[in-house]
Protein backbone atom coordinates (compact mmCIF):
# COMPACT_ATOMS: atom_id res chain seq x y z
CA UNK A 1 0.00 0.00 0.00
CA UNK A 2 2.27 2.67 0.93
CA UNK A 3 4.76 1.46 -1.96
CA UNK A 4 1.85 1.92 -4.04
CA UNK A 5 1.69 5.47 -2.91
CA UNK A 6 4.97 6.58 -2.18
CA UNK A 7 6.30 5.43 -6.53
CA UNK A 8 4.36 7.61 -9.58
CA UNK A 9 0.60 6.49 -9.75
CA UNK A 10 -1.09 5.01 -12.68
CA UNK A 11 -3.54 6.64 -14.86
CA UNK A 12 -6.20 4.85 -13.37
CA UNK A 13 -5.95 5.57 -10.11
CA UNK A 14 -4.98 9.42 -10.61
CA UNK A 15 -8.18 9.51 -12.59
CA UNK A 16 -10.44 8.10 -10.29
CA UNK A 17 -8.75 10.31 -8.01
CA UNK A 18 -9.75 13.79 -9.71
CA UNK A 19 -13.42 12.51 -9.91
CA UNK A 20 -13.03 11.73 -6.41
CA UNK A 21 -11.37 15.61 -5.46
CA UNK A 22 -14.48 16.57 -8.17
CA UNK A 23 -17.54 15.16 -6.68
CA UNK A 24 -16.27 16.34 -3.43
CA UNK A 25 -16.20 20.04 -4.22
CA UNK A 26 -19.84 19.77 -5.92
CA UNK A 27 -21.21 17.28 -2.61
CA UNK A 28 -19.50 21.10 -0.63
CA UNK A 29 -21.96 22.91 -2.65
CA UNK A 30 -19.34 24.15 -4.70
CA UNK A 31 -17.41 22.60 -8.57
CA UNK A 32 -14.14 22.14 -9.82
CA UNK A 33 -12.74 24.78 -11.80
CA UNK A 34 -9.58 26.23 -11.18
CA UNK A 35 -8.82 29.07 -13.44
CA UNK A 36 -11.53 30.95 -11.47
CA UNK A 37 -8.51 31.53 -8.99
CA UNK A 38 -7.15 33.69 -11.56
CA UNK A 39 -9.70 35.91 -12.24
CA UNK A 40 -10.36 36.11 -8.47
CA UNK A 41 -6.48 36.94 -7.96
CA UNK A 42 -7.21 40.14 -10.31
CA UNK A 43 -10.46 41.09 -8.48
CA UNK A 44 -7.88 40.97 -5.34
CA UNK A 45 -5.35 43.28 -6.49
CA UNK A 46 -4.97 45.85 -9.58
CA UNK A 47 -8.13 44.67 -11.70
CA UNK A 48 -10.69 46.23 -9.04
CA UNK A 49 -11.52 49.18 -11.91
CA UNK A 50 -12.38 46.74 -14.47
CA UNK A 51 -15.81 46.46 -15.20
CA UNK A 52 -14.94 42.04 -15.42
CA UNK A 53 -13.28 41.68 -12.13
CA UNK A 54 -15.99 44.20 -10.39
CA UNK A 55 -17.53 41.57 -7.90
CA UNK A 56 -16.61 40.08 -4.68
CA UNK A 57 -13.96 37.79 -4.28
CA UNK A 58 -14.60 36.75 -1.10
CA UNK A 59 -16.96 34.69 -2.38
CA UNK A 60 -14.31 32.66 -4.01
CA UNK A 61 -12.73 32.33 -0.94
CA UNK A 62 -13.07 28.58 -0.76
CA UNK A 63 -11.42 27.93 -3.83
CA UNK A 64 -8.21 30.22 -3.52
CA UNK A 65 -7.76 28.33 0.06
CA UNK A 66 -8.14 24.81 -2.43
CA UNK A 67 -5.24 26.91 -4.46
CA UNK A 68 -3.23 27.20 -1.48
CA UNK A 69 -3.80 23.23 -0.79
CA UNK A 70 -2.76 22.67 -4.29
CA UNK A 71 0.91 23.76 -3.75
CA UNK A 72 1.30 21.94 -0.31
CA UNK A 73 -0.08 18.88 -2.04
CA UNK A 74 3.07 19.54 -4.57
CA UNK A 75 5.40 20.41 -1.53
CA UNK A 76 4.19 17.03 0.30
CA UNK A 77 4.98 14.89 -2.45
CA UNK A 78 8.14 16.14 -3.48
CA UNK A 79 9.18 16.29 0.27
CA UNK A 80 7.98 12.63 1.20
CA UNK A 81 6.72 10.60 -1.46
CA UNK A 82 9.09 12.04 -3.84
CA UNK A 83 11.09 8.49 -5.32
CA UNK A 84 13.86 10.87 -6.70
CA UNK A 85 14.09 8.75 -10.00
CA UNK A 86 13.65 9.78 -13.83
CA UNK A 87 10.56 10.25 -15.72
CA UNK A 88 9.41 6.87 -17.48
CA UNK A 89 8.67 8.85 -20.56
CA UNK A 90 8.20 7.31 -23.57
CA UNK A 91 11.31 6.47 -26.11
CA UNK A 92 9.78 7.89 -29.03
CA UNK A 93 8.93 11.37 -27.04
CA UNK A 94 12.65 11.36 -25.70
CA UNK A 95 14.12 10.94 -29.50
CA UNK A 96 11.87 13.66 -30.55
CA UNK A 97 12.90 15.96 -27.61
CA UNK A 98 16.77 14.92 -28.09
CA UNK A 99 16.20 16.28 -31.63
CA UNK A 100 14.66 19.48 -30.34
CA UNK A 101 18.24 19.19 -28.18
CA UNK A 102 17.01 18.22 -24.60
CA UNK A 103 18.86 16.01 -22.55
CA UNK A 104 17.57 12.35 -21.23
CA UNK A 105 15.18 13.17 -18.49
CA UNK A 106 16.83 13.53 -14.68
CA UNK A 107 13.37 14.42 -12.99
CA UNK A 108 10.01 15.43 -13.31
CA UNK A 109 11.06 18.31 -15.41
CA UNK A 110 13.54 19.49 -18.37
CA UNK A 111 16.20 21.93 -16.60
CA UNK A 112 16.23 23.54 -20.29
CA UNK A 113 13.17 25.34 -19.41
CA UNK A 114 13.09 25.54 -15.42
CA UNK A 115 16.14 26.09 -14.32
CA UNK A 116 17.46 29.84 -13.60
CA UNK A 117 20.45 29.19 -15.39
CA UNK A 118 17.65 28.78 -18.94
CA UNK A 119 14.73 31.05 -17.30
CA UNK A 120 17.80 34.08 -17.16
CA UNK A 121 17.95 34.07 -20.46
CA UNK A 122 15.95 36.59 -23.17
CA UNK A 123 14.40 33.43 -24.58
CA UNK A 124 14.27 30.98 -21.75
CA UNK A 125 12.22 33.97 -20.00
CA UNK A 126 9.63 34.14 -22.85
CA UNK A 127 9.03 31.02 -23.35
CA UNK A 128 7.67 31.09 -19.45
CA UNK A 129 6.12 34.58 -19.69
CA UNK A 130 4.43 34.19 -23.16
CA UNK A 131 3.21 30.46 -22.11
CA UNK A 132 1.53 31.86 -18.93
CA UNK A 133 -0.01 34.89 -20.79
CA UNK A 134 -1.65 32.58 -23.34
CA UNK A 135 -2.62 30.07 -20.75
CA UNK A 136 -4.26 32.51 -18.35
CA UNK A 137 -5.61 34.58 -21.58
CA UNK A 138 -6.85 31.40 -23.05
CA UNK A 139 -8.76 29.82 -19.90
CA UNK A 140 -10.79 33.48 -19.61
CA UNK A 141 -11.77 33.31 -22.97
CA UNK A 142 -12.56 29.99 -22.80
CA UNK A 143 -14.33 30.07 -19.79
CA UNK A 144 -12.66 27.17 -18.18
CA UNK A 145 -9.30 24.77 -18.11
CA UNK A 146 -8.78 21.36 -18.32
CA UNK A 147 -10.23 21.34 -14.75
CA UNK A 148 -13.35 23.43 -16.00
CA UNK A 149 -13.92 21.88 -19.19
CA UNK A 150 -12.12 18.87 -19.52
CA UNK A 151 -13.47 16.98 -16.43
CA UNK A 152 -16.05 19.46 -15.14
CA UNK A 153 -17.34 20.36 -18.83
CA UNK A 154 -17.60 16.81 -20.13
CA UNK A 155 -18.47 15.44 -17.27
CA UNK A 156 -21.80 17.27 -17.74
CA UNK A 157 -22.09 16.77 -21.54
CA UNK A 158 -21.29 20.17 -22.18
CA UNK A 159 -20.50 21.21 -25.78
CA UNK A 160 -18.95 24.17 -25.53
CA UNK A 161 -16.25 22.20 -23.18
CA UNK A 162 -16.28 19.75 -25.92
CA UNK A 163 -15.02 22.67 -28.68
CA UNK A 164 -13.12 23.95 -26.19
CA UNK A 165 -10.81 21.20 -25.39
CA UNK A 166 -10.65 20.46 -29.13
CA UNK A 167 -9.00 24.17 -29.35
CA UNK A 168 -6.88 22.93 -26.38
CA UNK A 169 -5.38 20.06 -28.73
CA UNK A 170 -5.78 22.78 -31.67
CA UNK A 171 -3.51 24.69 -29.93
CA UNK A 172 -1.46 22.07 -28.61
CA UNK A 173 -0.38 20.35 -32.00
CA UNK A 174 0.18 23.98 -33.29
CA UNK A 175 2.80 24.49 -30.53
CA UNK A 176 4.63 21.21 -30.49
CA UNK A 177 4.64 20.32 -33.67
CA UNK A 178 4.99 23.63 -35.41
CA UNK A 179 6.30 26.34 -33.53
CA UNK A 180 8.25 24.17 -31.34
CA UNK A 181 11.13 23.56 -34.04
CA UNK A 182 11.36 27.33 -34.35
CA UNK A 183 12.03 27.72 -30.61
CA UNK A 184 14.24 24.88 -29.78
CA UNK B 1 -13.21 26.47 9.96
CA UNK B 2 -15.60 26.29 7.33
CA UNK B 3 -12.21 26.13 4.70
CA UNK B 4 -10.37 23.23 6.02
CA UNK B 5 -12.03 21.09 3.65
CA UNK B 6 -11.07 22.59 0.59
CA UNK B 7 -7.42 22.71 2.03
CA UNK B 8 -7.67 19.29 2.28
CA UNK B 9 -9.62 18.82 -0.83
CA UNK B 10 -6.44 20.91 -2.66
CA UNK B 11 -3.78 19.27 -0.83
CA UNK B 12 -5.34 15.83 -1.94
CA UNK B 13 -5.29 18.02 -5.54
CA UNK B 14 -1.84 18.40 -5.55
CA UNK B 15 -0.46 15.29 -4.48
CA UNK B 16 -2.64 13.49 -6.97
CA UNK B 17 -1.38 16.07 -9.55
CA UNK B 18 2.69 15.25 -8.51
CA UNK B 19 2.24 11.23 -7.69
CA UNK B 20 0.51 11.11 -11.36
CA UNK B 21 3.48 13.43 -12.74
CA UNK B 22 0.70 15.10 -14.51
CA UNK B 23 2.63 18.00 -13.42
CA UNK B 24 5.43 17.81 -16.21
CA UNK B 25 5.90 19.43 -18.95
CA UNK B 26 7.35 16.10 -20.55
CA UNK B 27 4.09 14.39 -20.02
CA UNK B 28 2.24 17.00 -21.56
CA UNK B 29 4.76 16.63 -24.49
CA UNK B 30 4.09 13.11 -24.84
CA UNK B 31 0.49 13.82 -24.70
CA UNK B 32 0.49 16.12 -27.80
CA UNK B 33 2.51 13.84 -29.55
CA UNK B 34 0.40 11.05 -29.25
CA UNK B 35 3.32 8.86 -27.52
CA UNK B 36 1.82 7.69 -24.29
CA UNK B 37 -1.69 6.90 -23.46
CA UNK B 38 -1.03 8.03 -19.69
CA UNK B 39 -2.17 11.14 -19.44
CA UNK B 40 -5.29 10.13 -21.56
CA UNK B 41 -5.95 7.73 -19.45
CA UNK B 42 -6.08 9.85 -16.33
CA UNK B 43 -8.47 12.81 -18.07
CA UNK B 44 -9.96 9.80 -19.64
CA UNK B 45 -10.87 7.83 -16.39
CA UNK B 46 -11.95 11.25 -14.27
CA UNK B 47 -14.21 11.73 -17.11
CA UNK B 48 -15.87 8.37 -17.66
CA UNK B 49 -16.26 8.16 -14.15
CA UNK B 50 -17.62 11.89 -14.21
CA UNK B 51 -19.82 11.35 -16.74
CA UNK B 52 -21.56 8.51 -14.39
CA UNK B 53 -21.23 10.49 -11.41
CA UNK B 54 -22.95 13.86 -12.44
CA UNK B 55 -25.99 11.17 -14.25
CA UNK B 56 -26.91 9.48 -10.78
CA UNK B 57 -26.74 12.82 -9.02
CA UNK B 58 -29.55 14.14 -11.45
CA UNK B 59 -31.77 10.63 -11.86
CA UNK B 60 -31.25 10.45 -7.98
CA UNK B 61 -31.86 14.35 -7.75
CA UNK B 62 -28.98 14.16 -4.98
CA UNK B 63 -28.45 17.03 -2.32
CA UNK B 64 -25.34 18.70 -0.96
CA UNK B 65 -23.84 18.66 2.94
CA UNK B 66 -25.97 21.81 3.24
CA UNK B 67 -29.18 20.07 2.53
CA UNK B 68 -29.61 21.86 -0.99
CA UNK B 69 -30.38 20.26 -4.62
CA UNK B 70 -27.15 19.94 -6.69
CA UNK B 71 -27.11 21.89 -9.83
CA UNK B 72 -25.06 22.06 -12.81
CA UNK B 73 -24.17 25.53 -14.10
CA UNK B 74 -24.57 25.08 -17.84
CA UNK B 75 -21.63 26.38 -19.53
CA UNK B 76 -21.76 29.83 -21.95
CA UNK B 77 -23.09 28.19 -25.42
CA UNK B 78 -21.22 30.47 -27.74
CA UNK B 79 -18.34 28.43 -29.98
CA UNK B 80 -16.51 31.21 -31.51
CA UNK B 81 -14.91 31.89 -27.99
CA UNK B 82 -14.80 28.17 -26.76
CA UNK B 83 -12.87 27.61 -29.45
CA UNK B 84 -10.60 30.38 -30.32
CA UNK B 85 -9.85 30.55 -26.08
CA UNK B 86 -9.57 27.20 -26.01
CA UNK B 87 -6.98 27.39 -28.81
CA UNK B 88 -5.21 30.32 -27.33
CA UNK B 89 -5.00 28.12 -24.40
CA UNK B 90 -3.41 25.31 -25.95
CA UNK B 91 -0.67 27.20 -27.47
CA UNK B 92 0.23 28.46 -23.66
CA UNK B 93 -0.27 24.72 -22.52
CA UNK B 94 2.55 23.15 -24.41
CA UNK B 95 4.47 25.90 -24.62
CA UNK B 96 4.56 26.19 -20.42
CA UNK B 97 4.17 22.75 -20.20
CA UNK B 98 1.42 23.16 -17.30
CA UNK B 99 -2.24 24.41 -17.49
CA UNK B 100 -3.52 26.70 -14.21
CA UNK B 101 -3.57 23.54 -11.58
CA UNK B 102 -0.23 22.21 -12.24
CA UNK B 103 1.68 25.70 -12.28
CA UNK B 104 0.58 26.25 -8.67
CA UNK B 105 1.40 23.08 -7.77
CA UNK B 106 4.52 22.66 -9.46
CA UNK B 107 5.47 25.68 -7.54
CA UNK B 108 4.82 23.96 -3.93
CA UNK B 109 7.09 21.26 -5.97
CA UNK B 110 9.78 23.46 -5.35
CA UNK B 111 9.99 24.51 -9.47
CA UNK B 112 10.53 28.11 -8.18
CA UNK B 113 10.45 29.33 -12.14
CA UNK B 114 6.92 28.56 -12.36
CA UNK B 115 6.19 31.44 -10.66
CA UNK B 116 6.76 33.77 -13.34
CA UNK B 117 4.30 31.42 -15.29
CA UNK B 118 1.87 31.93 -12.66
CA UNK B 119 2.10 36.24 -12.73
CA UNK B 120 1.99 35.78 -16.41
CA UNK B 121 -1.04 33.74 -16.09
CA UNK B 122 -3.08 36.16 -13.49
CA UNK B 123 -1.37 39.12 -15.94
CA UNK B 124 -3.20 37.28 -19.48
CA UNK B 125 -6.46 36.90 -17.24
CA UNK B 126 -6.23 40.30 -16.51
CA UNK B 127 -5.84 41.76 -20.57
CA UNK B 128 -8.70 39.20 -20.93
CA UNK B 129 -10.78 41.40 -18.59
CA UNK B 130 -9.93 44.75 -20.19
CA UNK B 131 -10.03 43.33 -24.05
CA UNK B 132 -13.50 41.36 -23.19
CA UNK B 133 -16.29 43.97 -25.20
CA UNK B 134 -13.44 43.90 -28.51
CA UNK B 135 -13.31 40.25 -28.68
CA UNK B 136 -15.76 37.72 -30.93
CA UNK B 137 -17.35 36.07 -28.55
Amino acid sequence: MMDFLLNPWPWWFSGAMISVIMFALIFFGKSFGFSSNLRTICAMTFGRNVKFFDFDWRENTWNLTFLVGAAIGGFISYAFMHGGEAIDLSEATKLDLAALGFAAPTDLQPSEVFSWEAVLTLKGFLVLAVGGFLVGFGTRYAGGCTSGHAISGLSNLQLPSLVAVIGFFIGGLLMTHLIFPYIY
Amino acid sequence: MKFFKYLVAGTIFGIVMAQSEALSWYRIQEMFRFQSFHMYGIIGTAVCLGVLGVFLIKKFQLKDIQGNPIEFAPKEPQMIKSLLGGTIFGLGWALSGACPGPIVVNIGYGISSMSIVLLFAVFGTYCYGILRDKLPH
